[in-house]
């Protein structure tokens, strides 16, 4: 569809803001199925999946290579190299390969979500001051206790950083996801363009861009409140 | 040669003949995708290091800069194109100055890192022997913070190739053309496939050009570890 839009025509009168602001004030728009309210829990609910699922890889993952302090340059260089690949790229891949809708989505997304997880429960365990590390060994904790109880407590800030980044990165790639017939709010801004409605499309980026600076603030929070408070200078690298 | 061949028997993820057959178009779509990275990136580095500078002379404007850029970097990439889209109107401006406002984070934080690491030392040194600021500047500070300002920019430019791809959704992707078209073109997975890994490839050139450029500018650091 929107490959191969033709020149823009700049609408005529109020203009795509005005289509938008009337898009937006429009309660059918808000409610109803396929409505801003069902997108938008759709939204959140394929973020929160694709979180969980490369939480539940990358925290291990990281936790374990940080206590045995192996593998550092293995997670930077993954993270440097996610970034340099295309995330449409990889969702249409995977769209072509049977995998749709929102299976593909919460895949493509943890995908991208996994690095910056794995990177920074690596850094925070690592990292996690050797004096108190060497005073559970000298009490007498077997490896697993060290991890649980000093190590993983002491690297909550960063973990925390982690997460929200995460979030964040994944409500932008859930939109995406749309374009190859993901669910959530991405939807509006591809039948939008699909259909030549500039004005939804701009409505459709006001609310992806709202929900993400949200998300945004609302981890920022949680960051705050689950990083003790002496460490919590720490965590504004 | 497209369509008929790309059912799903025969529908291989990567083929050489798919290259070949198509070597001009993807070479126009790199140049395309390479030239808006390239354009967007200096745009940004123009902006973004003189308000470095001036961040790390003005403090208290360090903080709202800063806060600035973040909220603009949080903003995801399909929505700044969908908002600046149909204000600007389809096409390349909108995915450049969403380039930009991208890049800018990235280039201004590592500027302010780069420019509060230089050893006070040397910049009283440079001052005893009687350089006026802009001279400190020019002699001293900038050479020292030019490897953050590097870092800054490879990473700026990596991110920057593969965010031109979203683009393709306000019609100028670059390589993300072909990707999309591929999938339309019933799931021709050669081309996607094709365009993801030049796009990666075009990532890992641009990196190592700066890469390079960075170390012929910084002569005295050469024989440290990087």
């Amino acid at each position: 569809m929107s490959a191969l839009a033709p020149p823009f025509v700049a609408a005529e009168g109020t203009g795509v803001v005005g289509e938008a602001i009337t898009y937006l004030n429009d309660p059918l728009s808000w409610t109803g199925p396929g409505g801003i309210l069902e997108l938008g829990r759709e939204h959140l609910a394929l973020t929160a999946a694709a979180v969980l699922v490369a939480a539940v890889v990358a925290l291990p993952v990281g936790a374990w290579l940080g206590h045995g302090r192996r593998g550092g340059g293995v997670t930077v260089w993954l993270t440097n190299a996610s970034r340099a690949v295309p995330t449409l790229g990889i969702i249409l891949l995977l769209a072509t390969a049977g995998l749709f809708g929102d299976g593909a989505t919460v895949v493509a997304a943890a995908l991208f979500a996994v690095p910056v997880l794995l990177v920074n429960t690596y850094e925070g365990v690592r990292g996690a001051d050797p004096s108190a590390r060497d005073a559970a060994v000298g009490l007498g904790m077997p490896g697993r206790q060290v991890l649980t109880r000093v190590e993983l407590p002491l690297a909550t800030a960063l973990v925390a950083a982690g997460v929200r980044t995460a979030v964040v990165q994944v409500s932008a790639t859930v939109p995406l996801a749309a374009l190859a017939g993901g669910g959530g709010l991405g939807q509006i801004i591809a039948l939008g363009m699909g259909t030549q409605r500039y004005g939804q499309v701009l409505a459709g980026g006001i609310l992806v861009a709202a929900l993400a600076l949200v998300l945004d603030g609302v981890f920022a929070v949680v960051q705050r409140l689950v990083t003790p408070a002496p460490l919590r200078a720490a965590a504004r690298r | 040669m497209v369509t008929a061949a790309a059912t799903a028997a025969d529908n291989p993820w990567f083929s050489w003949s798919y290259v070949t057959e198509n070597a001009d178009v993807l070479w126009a779509r790199t140049t395309e995708h390479a030239l808006l990275t390239i354009e967007a990136v200096a745009i940004a580095a123009l902006v973004a290091i003189p308000l470095g500078l001036l961040a790390s002379r003005v403090r208290w404007l360090a903080g709202p800069l800063l806060g600035t850029a973040s909220i603009l970097y949080t903003v995801p990439s399909l929505a700044l194109f969908a908002i600046l889209a149909p204000i600007m109107g389809i096409g390349r401006q909108p995915v450049l100055l969403g380039l930009v406002l991208y890049a800018l984070l990235v280039i201004l934080r590592n500027t302010v890192t780069g420019l509060d690491g230089v050893d006070p030392a040397a910049v009283d040194a440079a001052r005893g022997v009687g350089h006026g600021p802009l001279q400190v500047l020019a002699r001293v500070r900038l050479p020292n913070a030019l490897p953050s300002i590097v870092a800054g920019l490879r990473l700026a430019t990596v991110t920057t190739v593969a965010l031109v791809t979203v683009g393709v959704v306000v019609g100028y992707g670059g390589l993300g053309q072909l990707m999309f078209q591929g999938f339309r073109n019933n799931f021709y997975r050669a081309e996607i496939m094709t365009a993801t890994i030049a796009c990666v490839l075009l990532a890992l050139v641009l990196d190592l050009l700066l890469w390079a450029a960075g170390r012929a500018l910084t002569p005295w650091l050469r024989g440290r570890s990087a």
